[in-house]
């Protein structure tokens, strides 16, 4: 019971800190649309609704990229794993309270991208929407641990890239293809892993 | 430690030697595709070997995450660093090979070419994860973390990768062809024999180097 | 109580400290002097638990008694004092939160500006939350870095009334790290220099 308010606790701040700065949002939001802008462009005339999805993922992944970037700016730039993970709360709940705040930041930019994906290249369907919603799941995961241990080194924004996307391209793979089962495979595997291993990444200890 | 090094090295050069005359002289010219075929006995062993580099550099990750023992930090970062290079060679011969049978340098129908793809970049980022973040307990754990990831990434990806090939690739390569005879087979084990010692020589050798440049410093250290 | 013996640590090559005792009994007071970058603030981290020592022996305390302070307020910047005291307070799981928050913010001057966001503050006025943040949970294991930085003669004269307060009888232990020692050296009863 504990650990579930901790995590409400931290989510919540996280959730404030959006509020205030309004950072990360909107250039999701912005980012997004974007992209799906350069892919119409990008696509040629005529195009499969099938190869349009393939770029909705691509458009998906590096907005959920631009999300997890930001997700550790303010425990870097104050030293807040330091306060973080000497109270008792367990450490994995910094981690939970993390990827729930990030989980939110990104669904919310998609509850403006899938729609806006439907009007301007008309290749949505319940299937996709439905691995949209469980790859989102293991983005947030992995992501958030990734994104602690980007936030560690010197190179930082440039780092999360290089260790998130090799991690992402069975996501993609799910994805596209819409096989649920796989997401769900996926989910629960990194997750775990994700849970178990987040004590490691802030705490020398 | 001293004995060891120069045993392994002379086994590792007699079996590469006895490798390379059995892979070109004994075993049998391919049916179909003829002398080509034989860089398979260099492919197949250098991908396996690969593996069994990250799988020991994932090993002694998780005895580090156990002990906190510096030395197994040092061994995994050693074991991961030997199978980016097998990983990389396999990468080369896997392209020499589809150049020959298929006419492309690179082919996506082949999971185990695509799989050593994503094993590569996910691994070069393990090297870049390390050099950007300061020596100490804190990288050892993150490196540790991050190889652990790897293992596990291998069957995920290699699931991943084959279903792909449902909606990107319908057709299926044939790579195997028949089975392999008991002198192909046999010379098969011999190279991939050769291919392990030549992992455990070089992890060797790396190790010891690494070594001796710590107690080296640590040295230096004592007398400033 | 504080116990570590033969501590050491590295970072990669570089030794900051080696072969080190601690020994600050309930009611001590360790007074750790020395020039910028001479180790205190490693010692400290290692002291707190958010450093693994590379060699040697040292008993953790649990981690809800300890109060540590760092070169940064450690609070975050775009929350209002009330916002992070209530998180934290939160976090460490205190029961009657509200009373005490208000109760050390009223004591640091930071009543007035409770519901102001914490970067439109001074330095002296972030390392006072600091102070806050760090008694919020009454810590027994107090470690505090420098924690006369940036604090005006206001802010300083609070803190020297914390100090003055604490008496010996309370199981507490103080580690203090400071290049200006004069302030709080009546209170030591034990002292570690740094070279």
């Amino acid at each position: 019971m504990t650990y579930a308010s901790d995590v409400a606790a931290l989510a919540r701040k996280d959730l404030l800190l959006e509020l205030r700065a309004k950072e990360t949002l909107p250039s999701m939001l912005l980012f997004v649309i974007a992209a799906l802008t350069i892919f119409h462009f990008a696509l040629p005339n005529g195009t499969s609704d099938v190869a349009a999805r393939g770029l909705l993922w691509a458009a998906l992944i590096f907005t959920a990229l631009l999300g997890l970037t930001r997700a550790f700016v303010a425990e870097r730039e104050q030293s807040m794993f330091d306060a973080l993970i000497l109270t008792p709360v367990d450490r994995s709940a910094i981690w939970l309270g993390k990827a729930i705040a990030v989980l939110a930041f990104l669904v919310a930019a998609e509850i403006v991208a899938l729609p806006a994906f439907a009007m301007f290249f008309h290749g949505l369907n319940g299937r996709t929407v439905a691995a949209v919603a469980l790859a989102d799941l293991g983005i947030c995961t992995v992501g958030t641990l990734f994104g602690a241990m980007a936030v560690a080194g010197r190179a930082r924004e440039l780092l999360l890239p290089l260790l998130f996307l090799p991690m992402a391209i069975p996501i993609v793979v799910g994805g596209v293809g819409g096989y649920l089962w796989f997401l769900v495979l996926y989910d629960a595997i990194f997750a775990l892993l994700s849970w178990a291993a987040f004590e490691y990444v802030v705490s020398e200890v | 430690m001293h004995l060891k090094l120069p045993a392994l090295a002379a086994a590792c050069t007699g079996l590469f030697g006895l490798a390379v005359v059995f892979a070109f002289f004994y075993a049998p010219a391919d049916a179909d595709q003829g002398l080509s075929q034989r860089i398979f006995y260099f492919h197949v062993p250098l991908a396996l070997t690969s593996y069994a580099c990250f799988g020991w550099g994932a090993w002694k990750a998780l005895k580090y995450l156990r002990g906190r023992d510096e030395r197994a930090d040092l061994e995994s970062y050693v074991a991961i660093h030997q199978g980016v290079i097998f990983g990389a060679l396999t990468l080369l011969t896997g392209s020499i090979w589809a150049r020959i049978s298929w006419g492309v340098w690179w082919s996506w129908g082949e999971d185990e070419l695509v799989l050593f793809l994503v094993l590569f970049l996910f691994y070069c980022a393990y090297f870049m994860l390390r050099f950007s973040v300061d020596p100490g307990p804190a990288r050892a754990n993150m490196s540790a973390v991050y190889a652990l990831f790897g293992v596990v990434l291998i069957p995920v990806s290699f699931l991943a990768i084959r279903l792909s090939k449902q909606f990107i690739h319908p057709v299926v390569f044939k790579l195997q062809g028949p089975q392999m005879t008991g002198a192909q087979f046999f010379t098969f084990c011999v190279c991939l024999a050769a291919m392990l010692t030549l992992f455990a020589t070089m992890y060797a050798i790396e190790l010891a180097g690494k070594r001796l440049d710590c107690s080296l410093r640590e040295l230096k250290e004592l007398l400033s | 109580m504080i116990q570590a013996r033969a501590l050491a640590k590295r970072y990669g090559d570089r030794r900051v400290f080696a072969g080190l005792d601690v020994d600050v009994p309930d009611g001590g007071f360790l007074l750790v002097t020395g020039p910028n970058g001479s180790g205190k603030t490693t010692l400290l981290r290692v002291l707190a638990g958010l450093a693994a020592p590379s060699a040697g022996e040292l008993q953790l305390p649990p981690r809800h008694t300890i109060g540590y302070l760092g070169h940064e307020p450690l609070v975050y910047r775009e929350l209002t004092p009330l916002e992070n005291l209530t998180l934290f307070g939160r976090l460490y799981r205190l029961p009657e939160r509200g009373e005490r928050i208000g109760m050390l913010l009223e004591r640091f001057g930071l009543w007035e500006v409770r519901h102001e966001r914490v970067s439109t503050f001074s330095r002296g006025m972030q390392q006072r939350l600091g102070l806050c943040r760090v008694l919020l949970h009454e810590p027994t294991h107090l470690l505090l870095d420098e924690p006369y930085n940036a604090l005006d003669a206001e802010g300083a004269a609070l803190l020297d009334a914390v100090f003055q307060e604490h008496s010996f009888e309370e199981p507490r232990a103080w580690v203090i790290a400071t290049h200006e020692p004069q302030r709080v050296d009546r209170y030591a009863t034990e002292r570690l220099a740094f070279a």
